[in-house]
């Protein structure tokens, strides 16, 4: 029930509709949650109403550092499976 | 799908079991309860527990707004769509659900009622609207992330005057859960569930923030960390977990910033406050009755409330004695210590409400472990 995916705003409509992408998907949703979004944000949608903004900023943050990780420690997924008994 | 594939690259996956690996004290256990079913399903999905070590155990918790349901309430939706002058809105999950005497909302549609399904609460009101000769009733289920568009409809219903339009409201709170959990004898006394940490469910987090955790953490000494969906997002958060109770630690940490703030929605909040307010008690499946951990629609907008203009009745059920959903929900037995899981109990053929939804630990066990657990 509580699945939520994160979208990209492409268009904003009366009423608070917007219209959101995710993977090439379009869809309407609704933005009366949340106060002065823009197109090109990001919000997370569930059942038709985004719920939160996306913070793209925090998003990156963490996306740096999970790079970082992946290129001091990590090994290609396969390894994953021969360490698994 | 940026923030969608980057939460999911295998080699970080990979280094970030490998540091779990390195901070897990041999000589303890670690047990960790997810809340959210949907973590329990990210969680088998991406094959988190073959990541981390032995002694990291994770249980599942009752964060499944579809198992938690009492049965009772369930038929109570279809006796409602049993009137012909009625259209029951339904979000798909509940269509499948087994109701007393092998019904669901699924029979009652077969046999000619008229059950729709709804993507979101909008739909409802369009439904509403389109059928103005017929009474047209949301079936309102879920968490606080699914409270907030009821609440909308019903306040658009009264903007528009919408006479035909009412809502049966299901919603319950997800912190009063972790506290009935936290005081239930297998926990508090027997001794057969240990939570010692909590992954908390960041979507419901984006609506209530995460102050509401922190008396959890304070009162019962219980670290929780706001966890976002992705497999990198549940391999961090449990890595803040195993780190807090290395130190000694007892706190709400966030990991999903990118998604949830202290105070969480605030404007989804006031909406919420200003059309539901909290039941003195709500019945659960397999938690009981749980004092104020339910909602329902305040008197000034009581005309949209179902269980008013139908004057709903709620009547007791038994439970199928073989189904141990109950139990599965508290976190006190596995899915796989059920006789008829994967047996008379399957996706197709569900006898309890855990192995249909898509949050549900049953369904999940069947779908990604039922061969892993058979050795």
């Amino acid at each position: 029930m509580c699945l939520a995916v994160p979208a990209r705003v492409e268009e904003l409509h009366d009423f608070d509709q917007a219209t959101v992408e995710v993977g090439g998907v379009r869809s309407k949703c609704s933005l009366a949650f949340l106060d002065d979004v823009e197109v090109g944000d990001y919000v997370i949608v569930h059942v038709g109403h985004a719920i939160t903004r996306l913070d793209v900023e925090e998003a990156e943050r963490s996306l740096a550092l999970f790079r970082e990780l992946a290129e001091k420690l990590g090994e290609s997924p396969d390894a994953i499976y021969s360490g698994v008994s | 799908m940026r923030y969608i594939q980057g939460f999911r690259d295998g080699r970080t996956a990979h280094a970030l079991s490998r540091l779990i690996a390195d901070e897990v004290q041999t000589d303890r256990d670690y047990h960790l309860m997810e809340f959210c079913g949907g973590h329990t399903h990210a969680v088998f999905r991406h094959g988190i527990p073959d990541l981390l070590p032995d002694n990291v155990k994770l249980v599942h918790g009752p964060g499944c707004p579809v198992c938690v349901l009492p049965v009772s309430r369930l038929d109570m939706a279809i006796e409602l769509a049993g009137d012909d002058n009625v259209i029951l809105a339904s979000y798909g999950d509940m269509l499948r659900v087994p109701a007393s005497r092998r019904n669901s909302l699924l029979n009652a549609r077969a046999r000619g009622k008229d059950v729709r399904v709804v993507q979101s609460a909008v739909e409802a009101l369009e439904l509403a609207r389109a059928n103005p000769d017929r009474e047209v009733v949301l079936f309102a289920i879920g968490f606080e992330t699914t409270t907030p568009p009821t609440a909308l409809a019903i306040k658009q219903a009264a903007a528009m005057d919408l006479s035909n339009f009412s809502v049966f409201c299901n919603h319950v709170l997800t912190p009063s859960a972790i506290q009935s959990i936290l005081d239930s004898p297998e926990v508090r006394r027997l001794g057969q569930v240990r939570v010692d940490g909590f992954l908390g469910p960041s979507h419901v987090s984006t609506i209530i923030g995460s102050a509401p955790y922190e008396f959890f953490a304070a009162e019962y000494q219980r670290p929780v960390v706001i966890a976002g969906f992705e497999p990198l997002d549940v391999l961090t958060s449990i890595r803040m977990l195993i780190r807090q109770m290395n130190d000694g630690r007892a706190e709400v940490e966030n990991q999903f910033l990118r998604g949830v703030s202290r105070d969480g929605n605030e404007k989804a909040k006031a909406l919420v406050a200003d059309v539901l307010e909290l039941r003195p008690d709500f019945a659960w499946r397999g938690l009981g009755h749980v004092p104020y951990s339910g909602l329902r629609i305040k008197r000034e907008y009581r005309r949209f409330d179902a269980e008013k203009r139908f004057e709903m009745v709620e009547r007791e059920v038994r439970e199928n004695a073989a189904c141990q959903c109950p139990a599965v929900i508290r976190g006190v037995k596995k899915p796989t210590d059920c006789e008829i899981f994967g047996t008379v109990c399957t996706p197709r053929n569900p006898i309890g409400s855990c192995m249909v939804s898509d949050e549900g630990a049953c369904a999940a066990y069947y779908r990604y472990r039922r061969y892993a657990e058979a050795g």
